[in-house]
């Protein structure tokens, strides 16, 4: 399953350990938080401008008007907040599928959830001219459903292993954004508007996008934490979920619903932004344990704060230009895979 | 298709003769496969027909007849410019870059043991447009450095993933998970760079992303051509050890083939033919995947069918060319978004196939 317990011949296990020794899990929500708020501050200060700590704080707190009052207020105060929702959404919604699959190597991203999603926005743009955000964000999530639907169908829903999952999602991103290129190509004229959708950055995102999503973002992740516990049964099998009372098949279409939510609107804010969900877990994992009560509010507080560097390395890098943190999270992301795959703790591997 | 075999002289009249599927000429004998024949020979004349068919379709529209007297050298006033500078070096270039990473697919395929593990997928294909950009963007290259340069990528990618995959020996799924994540980190350096770029050379660069066959002139059918040259004689003359690989590194073994050392001469061969295809006509996806698995249904041959994958290649690129002409209009979009779309689908295909085997 998620841990691999062959040994090779002639080794003997060791004795477990009378009971691992973790740090405290509230004191690492503190640190979360602490993290987050670093996180934060790092996003309001650092940028093609540098901007003195005291000036951030005087720009949220004290406007007086000055260009860098203007730069925090407009351009970094909502691209921090944006950062910080759609962190959360994907960090929880990764920690949510890597559950539910019972695969360490799941990703929103690597399993064409937010390729949907996309591909689903990009149809509404240009096909059917819609132009309201509430548009989007229905296209999004009929979308981002469809495809997780699609990825688990072929991945095999009971006899999936990290492979076949693995490849499925590489099938379904192939179609998916190679329609999403190609409607690009086609009508250069809306270039600019549909450029975002095949690569995900929180670059000039409206705040509108962002309070309009909240509600479903909201939604997703209480229905995400509400569905810990049967989740937490769930990975022990099916038959122990059964035998503990949970109903496996709501447990699966309840946890499908909520990653559609939260991805899909993640995706129709900001595009789809990969690997988030893929490396927060692994992270949150080495603290918590696979124990999804914890797992997954430890998933929904570390992962803004990644997001959030990621987007400051993308803005700092290429001054005065920037990279999409889409790209920067893939970059992170595909060594941290590269590092899982050769640890030989995946499963038939 | 064919392995060539030297038999004793026998005290036999030279005999040229058809029988249970060998050609024998008293020294030589040839083991022949005749639906396999049929089916490269029918691939071949329909490739031919869609070569003239693409020619004879763009802007200024020539019907077949007038295409092949073009080609004599008779055809209509102005088309000579047209069919010989613009079109046929376009398709020649698809038929070239289709027919070298269908023989690259169905050598990756052997290897891997798995329908999956073809050059796209495991990264090969992004690592050579990655090695382009730096040429074109870094580097300041022309037309030839830009095709080193992708060469060299290729080669380098493969090389990381194979070290990256080894554990032992490299076994299947580890180098296509492997390659996922290469192709990951691979497309994130593709796409820093492409924006680094100046206007001047996005346009260039942009024609790296995708697998494109716009502006490809006689310079890139030399290119492919010199690619192929190089690597397919290679290939076929090594294609008893592949044959052989297949039936088990053990097996291979006791029957004379090394097996590291030929697998490992066998990729570079593939990653040469990849890589060159990439310098041609930049990466275009799922070709080298859903080529060689075609071949074998309609052949319904055992064992890698390395030239009937080369030519169900060149025949998907330039359908996918014609394609891409007819439907869109123009001749602008990059047909690696047609295959990228259509192997997506097709990838999807064969995973549920193997799922419902599994089920059964």
């Amino acid at each position: 399953m998620l841990t691999g317990t062959r040994l090779p011949p002639g080794e003997t296990a060791a004795p477990p350990a009378a009971g691992r020794s973790r740090p405290p899990r509230l004191a690492g929500l503190l640190l979360g938080v602490l993290l987050l708020v670093v996180a934060a501050l790092l996003s309001l200060a650092v940028g093609a401008e540098r901007i003195p700590l005291g000036d951030v704080w005087s720009g949220l707190f004290a406007p007086s008007g000055s260009r860098f009052d203007n730069i925090v207020r407009e351009l970094r105060l909502p691209r921090t907040l944006i950062g910080i929702a759609i962190g959360a959404a994907l960090g929880l919604a990764g920690g949510v599928m890597q559950v539910l699959t019972r695969n360490p190597l799941a990703d929103p991203g690597l399993l064409g959830v937010n390729a949907g999603a996309s591909a689903a926005v990009v149809t509404a743009i240009s096909v059917f001219g819609i132009t309201s955000f509430t548009g989007y964000l229905w296209f999004a999530l009929v979308g981002a459903a469809v495809a997780a639907v699609a990825v688990h169908a072929l991945g095999g829903t009971r006899s999936a292993t990290p492979v076949r999952l693995a490849l499925a999602g590489t099938a379904v991103n192939a179609a998916l954004f190679g329609y999403v290129n190609g409607l690009q190509l086609r009508d250069v004229s809306t270039l600019d508007s549909m450029r975002y959708w095949a690569v995900g950055t929180l670059e000039k995102r409206d705040p509108q996008l962002l309070l309009t999503a909240l509600p479903l973002l909201v939604a997703g992740t209480l229905l995400a934490f509400a569905l810990a516990r049967p989740l937490g049964a769930l990975a022990l099998g099916e038959d122990h979920a059964r035998a503990l009372g949970s109903s496996v098949r709501r447990t699966r279409i309840l946890s499908v619903t909520a990653i559609t939510l939260l991805c899909g609107s993640a995706t129709a804010v900001c595009g789809p932004i990969g690997f988030i969900g893929l490396m927060i877990p692994h992270a949150v994992r080495a603290f918590t344990g696979p124990d999804p009560r914890w797992m997954l509010p430890y998933c929904t507080l570390f992962a803004p704060g990644l997001l959030l560097v990621a987007d400051v390395i993308g803005r700092i890098v290429v001054a005065p230009s920037e990279i999409q943190a889409d790209l920067v999270t893939s970059f992170l992301g595909g060594l941290l895979f590269i590092h899982l795959v050769r640890r030989r703790k995946v499963a038939q591997l | 298709m064919t392995l060539l075999e030297e038999k004793t002289r026998r005290n036999e009249p030279a005999r040229f003769a058809l029988r249970d599927g060998r050609l024998r000429t008293g020294r030589y004998s040839l083991r022949v496969k005749p639906r396999t024949v049929a089916v490269c020979l029918a691939l071949i004349v329909l490739t031919a027909v869609l070569v003239v068919l693409c020619v004879g379709t763009g802007t200024y529209e020539l019907s077949p007849l007038e295409v092949l007297r073009t080609f004599a050298g008779n055809g209509p006033a102005g088309a000579g410019f047209i069919v010989l500078d613009l079109r046929l070096p376009r398709a020649l270039v698809a038929v070239l870059v289709g027919f070298a990473s269908g023989m690259a697919g169905a050598v990756f395929q052997s290897l891997t043991r798995n329908p999956l593990g073809s050059p796209d997928i495991i990264g090969f294909g992004n690592g050579a447009s990655a090695g382009a950009l730096v040429a074109i963007i870094i580097l300041n290259a022309g037309a030839p450095q830009t095709a080193l340069g992708a060469l060299l990528g290729g080669f380098a990618t493969a090389a990381a993933v194979y070290l990256l995959a080894w554990r032992r020996g490299v076994h299947g799924y580890r180098l296509i998970l492997v390659g996922l994540g290469v192709s990951a980190v691979l497309g994130s350096a593709t796409g820093f760079l492409y924006i680094r770029a100046d206007i001047g050379k996005a346009a260039q660069a942009a024609s790296w992303m995708f697998g494109s066959l716009n502006d490809r002139g006689w310079h890139e059918v030399w290119i492919a051509a010199l690619g192929l040259l190089v690597c397919v004689p290679f290939v076929l003359l090594h294609g008893r050890r592949l044959t052989m690989l297949e039936m088990g590194d053990d097996t291979a073994g006791a029957l004379g083939v090394p097996p590291e050392r030929s697998r490992l001469l066998l990729l570079c061969a593939g990653t040469g033919l990849t890589a060159m295809a990439v310098a041609a006509a930049g990466p275009i996806p799922f070709l080298a995947m859903a080529a060689p698995q075609l071949a074998r249904r309609i052949t319904r041959a055992p064992g890698p069918n390395v030239l009937p994958a080369a030519w169900t290649g060149a025949l998907l690129v330039t359908a996918a060319d014609l394609l891409t002409q007819r439907v869109t209009g123009s001749a602008l979009m990059p047909v690696g978004v047609v295959t990228g779309v259509g192997g997506g689908l097709f990838l999807a295909w064969l995973l549920l196939r193997e799922r419902k085997a599994q089920h059964v």
